[in-house]
């Protein structure tokens, strides 16, 4: 009996694994929540009613999915260039520190100027943000994953610096917090009472978009390339440096623009605690998702209701709901394995 | 410019600058024998957390400080073999499986925390690892009055470094660690079993990192804090680029690291409030990229690091 490398994996087994992984993470995630003295069963149902069980809980899943989707898919497009970015956290924050320089009171524009150009403001942002590491790993073979890393912390602490200087709301009482944003940079409410907003529309047509973008361009067909082999790439014409380039623009900017939602559509202002790591969720998504920019809707999707989940059933059940981060690190490990089972098969 | 000078030359300085460099000295060697095998660790920040707070959870439930620092070894050990595991026989990305390991392992740290103690909100401070200050250290001349202001683990720190160059350059497990990072065909046709030597290079790694962590708990803080590792394992990563995978250079490039950090917060002090405090704060992330930026050009890593040998394979 031996391994071989499966040439092209059945449609069964690519849609089948990640459902396999979520399920061995859950199971794994199940010690830890026994050990705490919980019901595991209840738990878990308690779970699934709170992220999904009405459509209220439905629409507060789909909210806490719209920036893990766009940190999903900077990491799904670097990631197939096998382009290391995992600095969408500060990429995110720095789209944000962009939105709300323009959304809160600097510009009197009407919304559907002012929206879009603050979309696009932090997007760039983002994009300029991995422009540094993206370079330094063409122009000097510096690892990005380090550097991406690194800037996270940078980019945290100049939110701190902003929020407690020139961005500072003078109407909070100490607690550093920007300006809230204007009526017209806030992205409107999808359904009445509900906090899902326009962002989930934005991140479904990023998503489209990376879709197209990846399989039905050129540039996507290169970038593609260069991830399973820059040197064939090189060797066939391609730009391979532009590839890397373009792909760490886009990453970032996608990063960005998941900032740019939170601060216009959700929380309307700027604090420093904006994102509980959806930078490194992101990761976890597009894993999930197998790098599929379709796959990451659903893959966000599911981290989003883990989240939203926990949150409730820590209140009930008494479990910390640091048990979504655990179930979180375990579907990443566990879509590892996964991935393994599409890749090869048993041959006697 | 002479108060810059000033504090190059108190004792007290040098003291910070040790005890900066501690969490960073263990680190950066647990990454490079990693490294040294062909396997990168990008666990190392989750495993430097989960170190911290199980060697305080231990200390704290009323275990010798010894026992903390020896438990926080082996669940980092654990850590380790699960990266190891994932990585060596199986071959997975080294890349995601670390940020797999490094998000695990400070999601376990995180959730038990809180299980155990779910209704604090100021740490609970543990007795940490009293200063040496008596004994013949304290008289040598110059570094004495800096050695007498370390605990037992900075003296441990230092002592390990020229532990491992010698277990790295002067025995035959050494060569064969350094021979399976460039060329484990090679190592493979010694009889040497491939899989076993690297995963043993990862766990003992991991749990030198895991003690680094540990330092920070037992030693540095007397507490644990959520995100209290804050970036050293990216750091300690920078490091070992920078010292060439060689353990002398990594413990060098560990104490400038201290001694840049020390001399900014000195330096915070008496520029005062006219620049931004955060602006200091970013400097040792900005100088672990300006590290490697330097060191680029001639950075000669393991050839078969983040390479997976697999067995009957060319």
């Amino acid at each position: 009996m031996r391994l071989e490398v499966r040439a092209h994996p059945p449609r069964w087994l690519v849609v089948a694994s990640p459902v396999a992984a979520i399920l061995l993470a859950m199971a794994l995630a199940a010690i830890p929540l026994a050990l705490a003295g919980a019901d595991v069963l209840a738990a878990y149902r308690q779970m699934a009613v709170a992220s999904l069980g009405s459509p209220f809980a439905l629409t507060e899943t789909l909210t806490r999915a719209t920036p893990l989707i766009l940190t999903g898919l900077a990491a799904a497009v670097a990631f197939r260039a096998r382009l290391w970015n995992i600095g969408a956290e500060g990429q995110l924050y720095l789209g944000a520190v962009v939105a709300v320089a323009l959304g809160s009171g600097a510009l009197s524009l009407a919304p559907p100027v002012l929206i879009p150009l603050a979309l696009a403001a932090s997007a760039l942002a983002g994009a300029l943000f991995m422009l540094g590491p993206t370079w330094l790993k063409l122009r000097l073979g510096v690892d990005e994953v380090v550097t991406t890393l690194l800037l996270n912390f940078v980019a945290l602490l100049f939110v701190g610096m902003m929020l407690e200087g020139p961005m500072k709301d003078p109407m909070s009482l100490g607690w550093p917090q920007s300006a809230p944003m204007v009526d017209a940079a806030t992205l409107p409410r999808l359904i009445g009472r509900t906090r899902l907003h326009a962002g989930f529309l934005v991140a479904l047509s990023a998503a489209a978009l990376i879709w197209l973008y990846m399989e039905r361009t050129v540039w996507g067909f290169e970038t593609r390339t260069v991830g399973s082999n820059a040197r064939a790439a090189g060797f066939a014409g391609m730009p391979v440096a532009r590839v890397f380039l373009r792909t760490g623009l886009i990453s970032g900017a996608l990063a960005g623009l998941a900032g740019a939602g939170e601060v216009m559509g959700l929380k309307g202002y700027l604090t420093q605690d904006l994102s509980p790591g959806f930078g490194y969720s992101g990761i976890v998504v597009a894993m999930l998702a197998q790098l599929d920019p379709l796959g990451v809707v659903l893959a966000a999707i599911f981290v989003a209701g883990v989240f939203v989940g926990a949150d409730s059933m820590s209140r009930t059940v008494g479990v910390p709901s640091y048990i979504a981060d655990l179930v979180v690190a375990l579907s990443l490990l566990a879509m590892l394995l996964a991935g393994l089972v599409t890749r090869y098969r048993l041959r006697r | 410019m002479t108060e810059a000078f000033d504090i190059l030359l108190q004792a007290s300085f040098w003291a910070a600058t040790l005890r900066i460099a501690t969490p960073l000295i263990y680190g950066t060697l647990g990454e490079l024998i990693c490294e040294r095998a062909g396997v990168l660790n990008l666990g190392i920040e989750g495993i430097m957390t989960l170190g911290a707070m199980v060697g305080w959870l231990a200390v704290y439930e009323g275990a010798p400080l010894w026992a903390g620092v020896a438990l926080a070894a082996s669940v980092g050990m654990l850590a380790g073999l699960v990266h190891g595991l994932l990585t060596v026989p199986l071959g997975l990305s080294q890349h995601v499986t670390g940020i797999g390991i490094t998000l695990l392992s400070t999601s376990v740290a995180s959730y038990t925390y809180r299980v155990l103690l779910p209704n604090v909100s100021t740490p609970p401070r543990i007795e940490p690892f009293p200063p040496l200050a008596e004994g013949w250290l304290a008289s040598i001349p110059v570094i004495g009055p800096v050695l007498a202001q370390q605990t037992a683990l900075t003296l441990a720190a230092l002592a390990l470094v020229p532990g491992l160059a010698w277990l790295l350059y002067r025995t035959p497990l050494g060569l064969a660690i350094r021979a399976v990072g460039e060329n484990p065909a090679a190592v493979e046709a010694q009889g040497i079993d491939v899989y076993a030597l690297r995963i043993g290079a990862v766990v003992f790694g991991s749990a030198l990192m895991a003690v680094g962590g540990a330092f920070l708990t037992l030693s540095a803080f007397n507490a644990f804090f959520f995100g209290m590792v804050n970036g050293r394992g990216w750091i300690c990563i920078a490091l070992v680029v920078f010292a060439s995978w060689r353990p002398g250079k990594a413990l060098l490039g560990a104490i400038l690291f201290g001694a840049f950090d020390a001399f900014q917060v000195r330096l915070q002090q008496v520029v005062g409030g006219a620049v931004p405090y955060q602006l200091f704060l970013m400097l040792p992330y900005l100088l672990s990229i300006l590290a490697l930026v330097l060191v680029s050009r001639r950075a000669a890593y393991p050839l078969a690091l983040m390479r997976p040998y697999l067995k009957g394979q060319r």
